[in-house]
């Protein structure tokens, strides 16, 4: 599974980075940042919540 | 915004259950569209486009006094709240920085700390004591304070005032009266934050963004801090700390399990929702929701807790249940006006809430359920006050 973020939407609520911290974070601006190319399997349900709470509808499962 | 004491009133239920979408008077006497389900409301809230936070040159309240243009825009500058992208973009972006999850753990001890003094303070007091007074207004606003620059030896004024600014129960005209005097005031730390910027979020605004922002918008973004960091953290630990006691099991929970405070938190925000109502939006064009059609140039309120209890959106909606974690909820609202201020909200919430409950284990209501007096007629649901013993 790989995921995107849309940098421009993102509203730094920090949704995704308390859902799944293993797969997104912030950088100091509080702008959303992929950590990962693949998202492991064992993180994958984290990586769905976070996408699903994105406020801003910032973030897309690619594949 | 009636409500009956932990629960929103049964009439949203019936309007969530039946046609989703109604018209209604609200408190200034304008025909308003309420929408009650989840599904509608996040719609609503992430369609900027169609549903605008701004308001259309000559759009007045009824009963407001007339006030110049000149005066309504500046009144409105640097209120995010009351934009839209892109300007709403621009201003919210000189802020994320402050709110991060990082910027929130450094901050951490700092709160631990902040809370453990209101402890200290209580503990000398001595039962009993009103947790509104001692506990659940000054945690956040010592945070708020701080961290935007504002003197804390003047919180008696600002306090009043924004408790006052949001009560609906007190005419316009007094109420936009505390709104100038509001920012007469934050326009005295804004000029001294220009001639001499600290190490808190006014300095950091004046020395990143000064040459971009006029006074006006230092006024507004401040202000803005100020009211939301006051009127909804202490809110939400008072009522958070009553709906607890009233649940004794959940209360040990979150008192013993240090794994049960974050979702728990989640809980409590979705099951209060102490926020009624979204600022209300207003249809750009023609929009239909739940098959209503509404015109274009219509005041929309979407109601967070009606939302928050909608059984399509969580099973058992009206059962307070802290091992779920509630994820999902609105109550800090959706799509790019969603709350800033949430991680430190959170942040706050989980360290005050089992801080309290460690401290005084036996913590119990110190007057008659009956008795607890709710704030009504308020922006924001809450309690005036809550006596407590140990």
């Amino acid at each position: 599974m790989r995921v995107s973020a849309d940098r421009d939407v993102c509203i730094s609520a920090g949704n995704c980075v308390m859902a799944a911290g293993a797969v997104f974070d912030q950088d100091d601006d509080g702008i959303v940042v992929v950590l990962v190319d693949e998202v492991p399997e064992s993180e994958e349900a984290h990586a769905r919540e976070a996408v699903k709470l994105c406020p801003s509808e910032a973030l897309r499962i690619t594949d | 915004m009636r409500r009956d004491a932990f629960d929103p009133t049964p009439a949203l239920r019936e309007i969530r259950e039946t046609d989703g979408v109604r018209t209604m008077v609200n408190s200034f006497g304008m025909t308003v569209y309420l929408v009650t389900r989840h599904e509608d409301i996040k719609a609503v809230l992430s369609d900027h486009e169609r549903f605008s936070n701004g308001r259309p040159p000559g759009f007045v309240l009824p009963g407001a006094p007339q006030i110049s243009e000149q005066e309504v825009a500046s009144a409105r500058a640097g209120n995010l709240l009351s934009l839209d992208p892109p300007e709403h973009q621009r201003l919210r972006r000189m802020l994320t920085a402050e709110f991060t999850i990082r910027r929130m753990r450094l901050l951490e001890p700092r709160i631990a700390e902040i809370v453990d003094g209101q402890l200290d303070l209580m503990e000398k007091t001595g039962p009993p004591v009103d947790l509104v007074e001692t506990f659940a207004l000054p945690i956040p606003s010592l945070v708020i304070c701080e961290l935007i620059g504002v003197p804390y030896d003047d919180r008696d004024d600002f306090q009043q005032r924004s408790a006052r600014q949001l009560d609906l129960s007190i005419p316009i005209p007094d109420r936009l009266e505390l709104q100038r005097q509001s920012r007469a005031y934050m326009g005295s730390l804004v000029e001294r934050a220009r001639r001499q910027p600290g190490e808190d979020i006014l300095g950091m605004l004046v020395r990143e963004h000064g040459d971009e922002l006029t006074d006006d918008e230092l006024i507004g973004i401040a202000s803005l801090l100020l009211l939301a960091g006051h009127e909804t953290t202490s809110n939400m630990l008072g009522l958070g700390t009553l709906a607890l006691l009233r649940h004794p099991d959940q209360l040990a929970a979150v008192r013993d399990d240090p794994d049960a405070v974050g979702p728990a938190v989640e809980e409590l925000l979705r099951w209060l929702s102490i926020v009624h109502s979204a600022i209300p939006r207003i249809t750009t064009t023609d929009v239909e929701i739940a098959g209503v059609a509404i015109p274009a140039g219509e005041l929309v309120f979407v109601s967070l807790p009606s939302g928050n209890r909608d059984p399509d959106f969580i099973d058992s909606a009206e059962v307070f249940d802290i091992r779920r974690g509630a994820p999902g909820h609105l109550a800090f609202g959706h799509g790019v006006h969603h709350c800033l201020g949430a991680p430190l909200a959170r942040m706050e919430m989980r360290i005050a809430f089992p801080a309290l409950l460690r401290r005084f284990p036996s913590l119990a209501l110190a007057e008659d359920f009956a008795d607890v007096p709710f704030r009504s007629f308020h922006f924001i649901y809450g309690l005036k006050s809550l006596e407590v013993t140990w």
